[in-house]
This record gives structure tokens, sequence and C-alpha cells, in this order.
């Protein structure tokens, strides 16, 4: 299955761009190459989170965002209620999406640094999006701690130790935008923190999440594959073994 | 203190598809351009690893960084306007290229009927077709006066199509290049639509089917169906962009010059003259004026209203009144359809951004308005443009966005879901317009642009038509279950839906009904031109960039003309 995926040669590629005819763009496309049809196993750039225990260099992950271990906890569960592990594979603690979440916050998914965070503030309609002054790292600090304190008022017990369906209740009640969170919307914190379990689910693993294309193999997406060309006319559905970026 | 450097022809307000056109244009004819573009410069080596979903289709790695600038949007005049935030409903352009290098490239022209809108509608139908709040107008220049600019674009691209379309204008010339492949998903199409009493056609597409060199002499590779196209740049300059064409063209004249990191924060004007524009180094915090004897507007509709309206240059709209044009007829795109659940699976995955079947039976005035509450239409598309499993999570209606449920059906239905979609035209209300917001403002201190949009009836009614006949044509393709869209509601700027912006700067036959004349001049400047889709009075039921490049050629001969006779060119 994985040789065939391969299945385009660097000469038949040359070809079918026309490169070989002619002109070269700069040199990019020829550099590109390089290691392309190698057999190099596709290999996730970052190890240091790994909790499944693939990889020789695993040791006790690194956090670059979360400080304590209950929030983080709680951000674990939280994902993995999300996505579920199940019969289908892997869910997000497996696939590593809360230390992805971790490193996302830290950098400038976390600190909005390409999104308009002047002010005035103002509460819009629900049309106008995102209006909060809070960044996203600092909604996922409150909705974190909301979500502890939401399990506490419902259950007498902290987010981490509730059975399943009552962590589903309490996330219900953020979705449906029941809770208060200073400074945001329960509604938008669900919204950040379920866009943020399925990106980590679904990056390449060079982000952190994605453990051993876990997420690719069970949707059934081959990441990164130079072309298609030679494929796409067939009538039959194709399968691929995933290829991370990081293996070209 | 602001430096005022040497002074050019012709400067140009960003680098993208219309930037790039006049530059080449121009520069072939002799003229001295500087081309001002906010962003960085960038080309094909840069996209050597651009198969990342995460960092380019969700987190918008190419477009507008929006902690610069932004607009703000309401739903309507009684709302208080609220700034875009983030991205989201469409995608704006940024860097050398702009949005000409992550777009998808089907490229069309627009129909007879776009450009005579009124007439036409009035002839067939009366006067009362649509209440006088929808500010329908003809554009002032007609299909066929525009086909030799759509034909010079078209090879200037290399589009590949199979001209087998039924209901088009009229061609001097084929398509450049042979249709792109057709796939088993768009023969599944053909055949549906075909059965259904429709004549489906191959989109023309900026994915070339085979190498080509055009008429400047560049080079665009052919298209490898990598599925990393819509919001990626190319890495095999295989999808044709201005940074491969228009701006080598330009380059290699020694006539240009682009510079990067200039932000325009104002057209100088003097007089009835606009004597240059002033800008600002991003980097080195420095401001400079670059005086131009011609100053062209190509910084795409947003910021071409913009830039207008801080310079007070024409008489803003006022929806009260109903008197100005700067503003007026912003119009968006509707986005009816319809998904198919199969049993079986499909290679989704695999395509291209242009790769597509489609037909126009129910476009424009090809089929009879008279008992419906709306007029024009939408080109119906299956398009196989490669699904992403971040922004790919079919579900059926009903089941929850989360947890186990979700996870089973968004995976299962990844390869088995198909959708067969509209673009719908877009009609221009008297509500539906852009002004100047007075609260909020960019990090240069400007003024932001304000939008005030919502949908009109004509465009729920038109949205549930043609709905309606996607989900038959999913039907016919033997899907298992079929979801048509949900009506039409409040327009939201959260979700993605196109970056087919169009108006605010419309071109007209008279000065009373447009901000330029048909060389896209400035009704009160003679050495003032405005490019780009805010030109469109009306947008049409198809993407705009065909009509936008035919506009830009169109441009560059009016600038070109202007600087050897000067005065009005009309
Ligand atoms: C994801 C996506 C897919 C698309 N697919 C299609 C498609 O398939 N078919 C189609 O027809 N169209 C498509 N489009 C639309 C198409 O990309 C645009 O119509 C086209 O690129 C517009 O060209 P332009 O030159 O008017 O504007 P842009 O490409 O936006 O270029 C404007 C440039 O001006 C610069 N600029 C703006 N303000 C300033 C300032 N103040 N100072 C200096 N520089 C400034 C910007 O940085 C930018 O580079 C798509 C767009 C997107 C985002
Ligand atoms: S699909 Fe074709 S045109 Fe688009 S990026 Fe890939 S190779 Fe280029």
């Amino acid at each position: 299955m994985s040789q065939e995926g391969k299945n385009l040669s660097r000469r038949d590629f040359l070809k079918t761009t026309g490169i070989a005819t002619g002109t070269l763009v700069g040199g990019g496309i020829i550099g590109g190459l390089i290691g392309y049809n190698t057999n190099k196993k596709s290999k996730p750039s970052n190890n240091a989170n790994n909790t499944t225990g693939h990889d020789e260099h695993s040791g006790i992950p690194a956090r670059m965002f979360f400080m304590s271990q209950t929030d983080f906890q709680v951000l674990s569960n939280a994902t993995e209620r999300i996505f579920p592990k199940d019969d289908l594979g892997a869910g997000a603690i497996d696939l590593g999406v809360p230390y992805f979440i971790d490193r996302q916050l830290a950098g400038n998914y976390g600190s909005n640094s390409r999104e308009y965070m002047k002010g005035p503030f103002a509460v819009g309609a629900p049309t106008q999006g995102y209006q909060s002054h809070l960044n996203r790292a600092e909604i996922f600090t409150q909705g974190i701690i909301a979500l502890e304190k939401e399990s506490k008022k419902r259950y007498k017990k902290g987010f981490s130790d509730l059975s399943e369906k009552q962590m589903d209740e309490v996330l219900t009640a953020f979705q449906k935008d029941e809770v208060k969170i200073p400074g945001a919307s329960s509604a938008m914190f669900f919204g950040l923190l379920r866009s943020a379990t399925l990106e980590g689910a679904y990056s390449d693993p060079m982000y952190g999440g994605n453990k051993n294309l876990e997420g690719w193999k069970m949707k059934g997406f081959p990441g990164h594959q130079m072309a298609y060309i030679s494929e796409i006319e067939k009538d039959e559905f194709k399968k691929y073994e995933p290829k991370s970026l990081g293996s070209i | 203190m602001v430096k005022t450097l040497p002074k050019v022809d012709v400067v140009t307000v960003g680098v993208g598809w219309t930037g790039g056109i006049i530059a080449a244009e121009c520069a072939k004819a002799g003229l001295k351009v500087v081309g001002l573009e906010r962003g960085q410069k960038r080309g094909t080596s840069d996209y050597q690893q651009i198969h990342d979903e995460y960092r380019y289709a969700i987190r918008y790695d190419l477009m507008q960084d929006l902690s610069r600038e932004t607009i703000t949007f309401r739903n309507n005049r009684k709302m208080k306007a609220l700034p875009m935030r983030q991205l989201g409903s469409f995608l704006l352009g940024e860097g050398l290229g702009g949005s000409g290098t992550h777009w998808n490239g089907q490229t069309f022209r627009f129909l007879p009927y776009d450009f005579q809108i009124k007439t036409m509608t009035e002839k067939k139908y009366g006067k009362n077709k649509l209440s006088t709040d929808y500010l329908i107008q003809d554009w002032g220049l007609t299909y066929d006066e525009l086909e030799p600019y759509f034909d010079t674009f078209e090879k200037t691209t290399g589009i590949s199509g199979d001209g087998k379309n039924k209901h088009g204008g009229k061609r001097s010339n084929p398509y450049p290049t042979p249709a792109m492949k057709t796939t088993p998903l768009l023969k599944k199409f053909e055949k549906a639509s075909g059965k259904l009493g429709y004549s489906p056609y191959m989109m023309p597409s900026a994915n070339l089917s085979e190498p080509y060199k055009n008429p400047d002499g560049e080079q665009i590779n052919a298209c490898q169906y990598c599925g990393f196209c819509e919001r990626f740049g190319c890495e095999y300059g295989a999808k044709t962009s201005p940074e491969i064409t228009v701006v080598p063209t330009a380059t290699k004249t020694g006539n240009f010059e682009p510079r990067f990191h200039a932000n325009v924060v104002e057209v100088v004007k003097k007089g009835n003259k606009v004597t240059g524009v002033k800008y600002i180094d991003t980097i080195s915090g420095e401001e400079f004026i670059q005086p131009a004897d011609v100053v062209v507007l190509t910084s795409y509709v947003m910021n071409n209203a913009k830039l207008l309206m801080v310079s007070n240059i024409g008489e803003m709209y006022d929806p009260t009144t109903g008197k100005g044009t700067l503003g007026r007829n912003y119009c968006y795109q509707i986005l009816p359809g319809a998904s198919g659940f199969f049993d079986e699976q499909y290679n989704t995955f695999m395509g291209a951004g242009a790769l597509g079947m489609c037909f126009d039976d129910l476009n424009g005035d090809n089929f009879d308005h008279s008992d419906l509450k709306f007029i024009h239409g939408a080109n119906v598309a299956l398009t196989q443009t490669g699904t992403r499993p971040i922004g790919t999570n079919p579900i059926l209606p009903d089941t929850p966005t989360w947890g186990a449920e979700f996870k089973k059906q968004s995976i299962e239905n990844f390869t088995r879901s198909l959708g067969v979609g509209g673009q719908g035209a877009s009609m221009p209300h008297k509500e539906n317009y852009l002004s100047l917001d007075n609260v909020y403002k960019d990090s240069y201190g400007v003024p932001l642009l304000q939008m005030t949009y919502n949908f009109t009836d004509q465009d729920k009614a038109l949205h549930k038509h043609i709905s309606k006949k996607c989900g038959d044509i999913l039907k016919e393709m033997g899907a298992k279950t079929v979801v048509v869209n949900s009506d039409l509601d409040q327009y939201n700027i959260v979700p993605y839906q196109s970056t087919h912006n169009t108006g605010g700067t419309v071109m007209s036959l008279t000065p009373e009904e447009g901000v330029v004349n048909n060389y896209l001049q400035h009704w009160d400047v003679d050495n003032l031109f405005v490019v780009g889709a805010g030109n469109f009075s009306n947008n049409s039921g198809y993407n705009p960039t065909g009509t936008v490049g035919a506009l830009s050629y169109r441009c560059a001969e009016g600038i070109i003309k202007y600087s050897k006779k000067g005065g009005s060119l009309v």
C-alpha cells in the first residue's frame, strides 16, 4: 500500500510538470524533490510529548503554556470528550492534542498576534464574531477555571473527577453559553476548544498532535503527497500510507 | 518628517492581479512604474513546504495581518459596527501576488446580461421586476466591448477550458489550453446534470492542464492535482498567479520597481489632480511621498474604497438620500447548494482549485424568471478541490458537533460526501454599502472601512430556488441522503463564504451613476484610476477574477492613452 502511494518517479514528475521541457522557476521545485521517493519513515518532528511510548526519546512531556497540572488535565479530559478514543482509533489524548494546544497557546495563536485587538471593546451580535478583549490564551485560562468551577458547583467534584456523562453535561452547558466567564462567553471558549481539538487531531504531526499520523490514518487522509496526477482519473478508491511534511 | 521621492510615471497601490497587470502593460509601453505593496515579496520557491493545512488554510498565513488593519461590520444601519477581529467570511490578500497567490483559479467571463442588467431585465420583465430599493444599473460597457480584454487575460493566464458552454458570450478565440482531467466525480455530475436537462462543461481553470508559455514569454507549468490549492501557493508554478506571470513581465522591462512593506495611507490631491501617494515603510516606520503622473488604486475592493474616502476624493454615498456614489452597490456572493452522502468512497482528497464541472442553465437570464421573485442565478458546479481533514467534517443534520457520534460520522463521511453548489449572483441594495468608521482605526491612525451588509429578499429567493435544484442533482447522482442548504438568514461575518466582494467604486456611463468611467478613470480626477471587483455594479453568478483581469487590461490601455494625451478618456 505504501509503495503504491509513491507512484510517481522523479523523472515522471519532471515530465508531467513540463519543467524538463524548458524553464524552471527559481530552483525551488527541484529542491523540493530531494528526499522524495526515499523510504524514510515519516516521523513527527517534535516528539517531546509522546505518551504512547512509541518513541525512543520519550520522557516527561514538556509544557510551554500550562503551569498547573490540574488545569492541563482539565484541558486534556475536555479534548478527549470532544474527540474520544473509540473502535476507530485514538482519541485526543493519545493523539497528543493537549500538547498541541499547549504549544499553540504559547505562540501567535494564543497571543492573537494576527488579529485586530484594538479597543473599544463591545458586546456585538453573533453575526459580528469574536469581540472579546481577551486573547485566546486568556480565554482558555478563564475557560478552564470556569469548567472546574462549574463542575464543583454541579457535582462537588473537579472536572477531571467527573464521569464521562457529567463531563459532557458541563461541556454542553458551555456550548449553549449557559455559564459565565469573565471577559468572554462560554460558547466562544467552547468553540475555540472544539476547533483546537480538531486542529490538534488532524494537523501535520510537526505541530505535536496527530501522533504517529493516527488522526490521518483514521480519517483516510494521505497528508502530504506530491501529486495525484497519475491517480485522479481512476475509478477505484485509493488508500495511502499518510506522509508528514517532516518526511520530505 | 515625510520624505518626498523622485517622481515616476505610474504608481500602483498593491501588487496583486490588478496591480501586476497594470505594471506589466505600462512598463512594456515604456512608462516607469512603482508598485507599492504592504506585504512581502514571495514566489514559487517559497511554497515548497506548502502542504500544511493548519498553517495556511486554518491560520491563514498567506493572508492579511488583521492586527494592522481590518474593517468594521454591521448588518444594518441601526446596529453599531464592530471590527472584524479575525478573518472569516472572506480572506483578504497581502504580499506579492495578493489573493492571486492563494486563489483557486476558477476563471470565468461574466455574462453579456451582467453588463446590461438593467436594460435587459426591464425589457423582458418590465420596470417593476425588482423594487427600486435594488440599485441595478448597466455597467457602461458591454460584453462585446470587453471581449478583447477577456481574451488577453485568458492568454496571459493560459486558461484551460473546453469551450462547451452554450450560454456564454461570444468568444474570439478558444481557450489557450485544453480542459483539465475529467475525473470520475466530475463525470458523475456531468451525467446526472445532463440527464436533468442541463448543459455541463468543464470549469475554465488557471490550474493548467499542460505546460504553457504565455505571449509575454512567461512559463506556467502543468497542474499536478496536489489537493493543496485553494488558500495555498503552488509549489509547481502551475497555478497562474501574478508572481509567475505579470510581475516578471513587468520586471524584465527594467521599468518596474515593486516596493515591499509599503503601506499606502493617502492619495495626495491638489486641485483637480492627484500628485502621488503617501505611504509608510512598515519596517523602518518612515513616511514617504511617492509622486506620480498617474495613481492607480489596485488594492482590492476594501482599500480602493477606503483610500478614496480617507483622501476625500468623490462624494460618499448616503443611503438616506441616495446621493453620492462612493461606497454604493457593495455586493457579495450567495451560496446555494446541497450535500450528498454516499455509500461508496471517493478520492475526494485529490483535486485542484479549479477542477470542476459546471453549467449555466440556471445562471443570468438563461432561464425564465417570470414567475420567480428574483433575477439572475448561479453557475452550478461540482468541484473537486481536495478535501482536508481539519476543514472537512461532514455530518448529517441533528448530529452533535462533537463527541463520539461526531467523530464516527465525520470520519465515515470524509470520503463519502459530495457537494453541489452554486455561486449565486448578488444584486445591489440601497442599504448595503461601504463607508468610513468613525471609531476604529488601523495601525497607522487611518479610520477603518465600515461595511453595512445583509442578505436581501432577492438573495433569499435565489438561494432557495437554486439550492433545491442542487439537491435534485445529488439525488440523480445516487446519493443515499441529500441535505439541501437551509434558508438564508442574516449575513454572518464569521464562517468562510467567499472572497468575492464587489462594488463600492463602480464604473458607469455617467458621473451620476458611478465613481469611474469605463476606462476605470475617476470621473472627477483625470489622472486617478481605480480598478478591481469594486467596479462591478452587481456581482454575477461566477467568480470575479476573469472579469477583474479584463477590466485591468482595459484600465492599462486607458492609462497608456492618458499618458500620451491627458484629459478625460470618455
Ligand atoms: C481563497 C480564495 C480563493 C479564490 N478563488 C478564486 C477563484 O477561483 N476564481 C476567481 O475568479 N477569484 C478567486 N478569488 C478571488 C481573487 O483572488 C481576487 O479576485 C483577486 O486576487 C483580486 O485581485 P486584486 O488585485 O483586485 O486584489 P488582491 O489580490 O487582494 O491584491 C491587492 C494587493 O494590494 C495590497 N494592498 C492593499 N491595501 C494596501 C495599501 N494600503 N498599501 C499597499 N498595498 C496595499 C494587498 O496587500 C494586496 O497584495 C479567491 C480568493 C481567495 C481568498
Ligand atoms: S492543485 Fe495544481 S495548480 Fe493547485 S497548487 Fe496543486 S499543482 Fe498547483
